[in-house]
């Protein structure tokens, strides 16, 4: 797990909402809001934010990606600390900018993403006497990105692991690509669908009644798979999750 | 490859669709990865020091890519002096030429082959059938392709496509067998009473080549099944076939590419055969031995500082048994001897951007193949760095951009500014709207549109996180 700063939790952060949630799914944002805040930490959503650029980087569009990066850089370096709940959009600003850019911007990069969370690395290293509990057994999906790129396996589960009455049972192959890689899923949708239907079948048969990750992406791709294939499967990011096993505040 | 020239292979979107729609072909490929894949996980996790080797070899390999000219020099020198013959081979058709005319002028029809990629990147059993000369494969695996009239799907296992019964129907056909069953031993002997035969009148033996040391001349080639030592043994001539990234500095240096190969590959801790030979031996072996050294495109590979990586490939399989669209896909969806995540990097950068374009795009850039990677070849930062050159290809060639091009560029301009940005959002959920159908959207709107394309996606929430944000009365 990530260990960054000097280990005191910050007083305030801005929140990386991602374009996923203006566009999409603003779910998993609206509620890394409310958990960072029940943390005490003072949320500040920067509304000049846009994209990470990680979709036309990954089209084959560097010039634009580059354009992107430097202005989330301009952006979030003024804060004292960044949380995103995308396992992926954090690893593109910790993995893909220093390497995208150059010279004093890569500095500026990595200065930045040194202080960038991604949500569950966040609630695992400052939220450990934030009473959770819920009912319910779940899966855990590893999205790519979050996990070959950021690097990070462990701090989801021991999210999970805090949250009382909660059971995590594991697939064969949670860390197998579940099919969703941005423009892939359009070019090459069957290809795609055929990758979304393995992982929800392994997800059924671990008999979870969730199917949890930290990238709406994935969780986008995977609830239409099933939707549109007549699944039951309920997929839910990992900071609604958490959020919902927030306890009543008087009891906090 | 010789066999495509003259015509663009169609894109790999379009070729995927054949296999996915073969149910036999999916769940053979899936039963053989599984098995493998496991297998490579086991007696990788009994190194302690694994991390350290895939190091070591990245580190060799780049070293030995840096001073390729010199190494390779260095290499043809003691060939010669061991007493061997080197060729330089700019391209495939001079590699054949050169394999044909060693063939031709013993007046020999017919040659035993090791199993070869490179060999099989030059199209040499064509070209070698066009100079009147029959090339027998040895590999049972290769065996099975041949005789089918079929194409490699696999690096190590080109008939992995194949089922036991499949193979045991084509065995019935082709081989001078009546009765068979669809045991594994008893298909392999079947081959095996054919291969026999082979051995024992073939004079020349061809080969590839899987190390050739620099210092020494010796050449080096792994195998699994011992045909590969008859071939380069039991024929007094014998011909090597190999690409020039292929040589490495010294003896040492297979300490450490001789755990990563085997493991990495058919997931054992030695494999069977590794036979080694060093120019010709009198009254040992065969009495003339030629090495040919094949460009084929790879300066150019070396010459991009990102793509170069590509050529530290030891051709051990082990991304295309732990990628989860080749498991879908298949090898022949590739179109190139060389399919799954190496090919969809290594084929376009030798074959050309042009001809094919859509295999850097064949990817989920999961990473999975890069994790495995015996000799770290980041090919996701590859297959990246490759749909930018697809782009710009593109835009060169284009008199206007492409409607991919236009909505990237609008993506870009739209991202690049905030009032734009919530125009945009804006947009999205009033089109959203029109669109819905059963509470559901087939497309996600504005820009994400891409990712949604004859999928269902869940509707736009009515209310964006922005205007959640704004209600709440949030600091920004
Ligand atoms: S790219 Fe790496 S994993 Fe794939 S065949 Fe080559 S060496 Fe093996």
């Amino acid at each position: 797990m990530a260990q960054r700063g000097d280990g005191r939790r910050p007083t305030s952060v801005a929140l990386f909402a991602t374009c996923v949630a203006d566009f999409a799914s603003p779910g998993p944002a609206r509620a890394a809001v409310e958990v960072l805040e029940r943390l005490g930490v003072r949320v500040v959503v920067p509304a000049a934010q846009t994209c990470c650029g990680q979709p036309a980087l990954n089209s084959g569009y560097p010039r634009e990606a580059r354009s992107l990066a430097r202005r989330w850089v301009r952006l979030f370096e003024p804060y004292e600390a960044v949380v995103g709940p995308s396992g992926s959009c954090v690893a593109t600003v910790h993995h893909h900018y220093p390497r995208i850019l150059t010279g004093p911007w890569r500095d500026r990069a990595r200065a930045v993403a040194e202080r960038t969370w991604e949500f569950t690395q966040f609630v695992a290293a400052f939220g450990g006497d934030l009473p959770l509990r819920l009912d319910t057994t779940v899966t855990y999906h590893d999205s790519c990105h979050m996990l070959r790129s950021l690097g990070e396996a462990e701090a989801p589960r021991a999210v999970l692991s805090r949250i009382d009455g909660l059971r995590l049972v594991e697939m064969a192959d949670p860390d197998t690509c579940c099919g969703f890689g941005g423009t892939f899923s359009a070019k090459l949708g069957e290809v795609s669908g055929a990758m979304g239907g393995a992982k929800l079948r392994q997800a059924a048969d671990t008999g979870a009644r969730e199917l949890v990750s930290a990238d709406s992406g994935c969780l986008l791709h995977l609830q239409a798979r099933a939707d549109a294939t007549g699944g039951s499967a309920r997929t839910r990011h990992i900071a609604e999750l958490v959020r919902d096993a927030m306890q009543p505040e008087a009891s906090a | 490859m010789s066999a495509e020239v003259g015509f663009r292979p169609e894109p790999f979107p379009v070729a995927a669709r054949t296999a996915l729609a073969d149910a036999q072909l999916r769940r053979n490929l899936g039963k053989a990865t599984t098995t493998i894949r496991a297998k490579r996980a086991q007696v990788v996790g009994e190194l302690d020091d694994w991390e350290a080797l895939r190091e070591a070899g990245r580190a060799l390999k780049e070293r030995v890519l840096r001073h390729l000219d010199d190494y390779l020099e260095q290499l043809e020198e003691s060939v010669t002096q061991a007493g061997g013959h080197v060729h330089w081979a700019r391209d495939a058709a001079e590699a054949n030429r050169i394999v044909a005319e060693i063939v031709t002028g013993h007046g020999e029809r017919e040659v035993v082959k090791v199993k070869s990629l490179t060999t099989d990147e030059t199209g040499l059993n064509e070209a070698l059938a066009a100079a009147g000369v029959s090339a027998w494969e040895t590999d049972l695996a290769e065996l099975i392709v041949q005789l089918g009239r079929d194409a490699s799907s696999h690096i190590l296992v080109p008939a992995i496509h194949k089922s036991r019964a499949e193979i045991r129907e084509l065995f019935l056909r082709t081989l001078d067998v009546d009765e068979l069953t669809d045991e594994p031993t008893e298909l392999a002997g079947a081959a095996r009473a054919h291969l026999r035969r082979k051995f024992l009148s073939a004079r020349v033996g061809v080969s590839g080549v899987n190390f050739a040391l620099a210092d020494s001349g010796t050449v080096c080639v792994v195998e699994s099944e011992g045909n590969g030592r008859m071939c380069v043994t039991l024929p007094d001539v014998l011909v090597s076939v190999m690409g020039i990234e292929k040589v490495v500095p010294t003896w040492r240096d297979l300490e450490v590419f001789l755990q990563l190969l085997p493991r990495s590959s058919t997931g054992e801790r030695m494999n069977p055969y590794t036979s080694f030979w060093t120019g010709v031996a009198d009254g040992d072996g065969p009495q003339e031995f030629h090495l040919v050294l094949l460009d084929n495109g790879r300066t150019d590979v070396l010459a991009d500082r990102i793509g170069r990586q590509t050529l530290n490939c030891i051709r051990c399989s082990a991304c295309l048994n732990v990628c989860p669209v080749y498991e879908r896909t298949g090898g022949h969806a590739y179109r190139s001897v060389y399919p799954g995540p190496i090919g969809a990097i290594l084929t376009p950068q030798l074959q050309g951007i042009d001809r094919a374009g859509s295999l850097p795009f064949a990817s989920t850039l999961c990473g999975a193949c890069y994790e495995v990677c015996p000799v770290k070849i980041d090919i996701p930062e590859v297959l990246v760095h490759l749909r930018a050159r697809v782009v710009e290809h593109a835009a060169g060639t284009r008199p206007v951009p492409g409607p991919e091009a236009l909505s990237m560029r609008a993506l870009g301009w739209v991202f690049a500014d905030r009032r734009r940005y919530e125009a945009a959002q804006r947009a999205a959920r009033a089109g959203s709207v029109t669109i819905s159908r059963h509470g559901r959207i087939r497309r996600l709107p504005g820009p994400l549109a891409a990712w949604t394309e004859g999928r269902d996606a869940p509707t736009v929430a009515r209310q964006s996180f922005r205007q959640w944000w704004a209600a709440r009365g949030g600091a920004r």
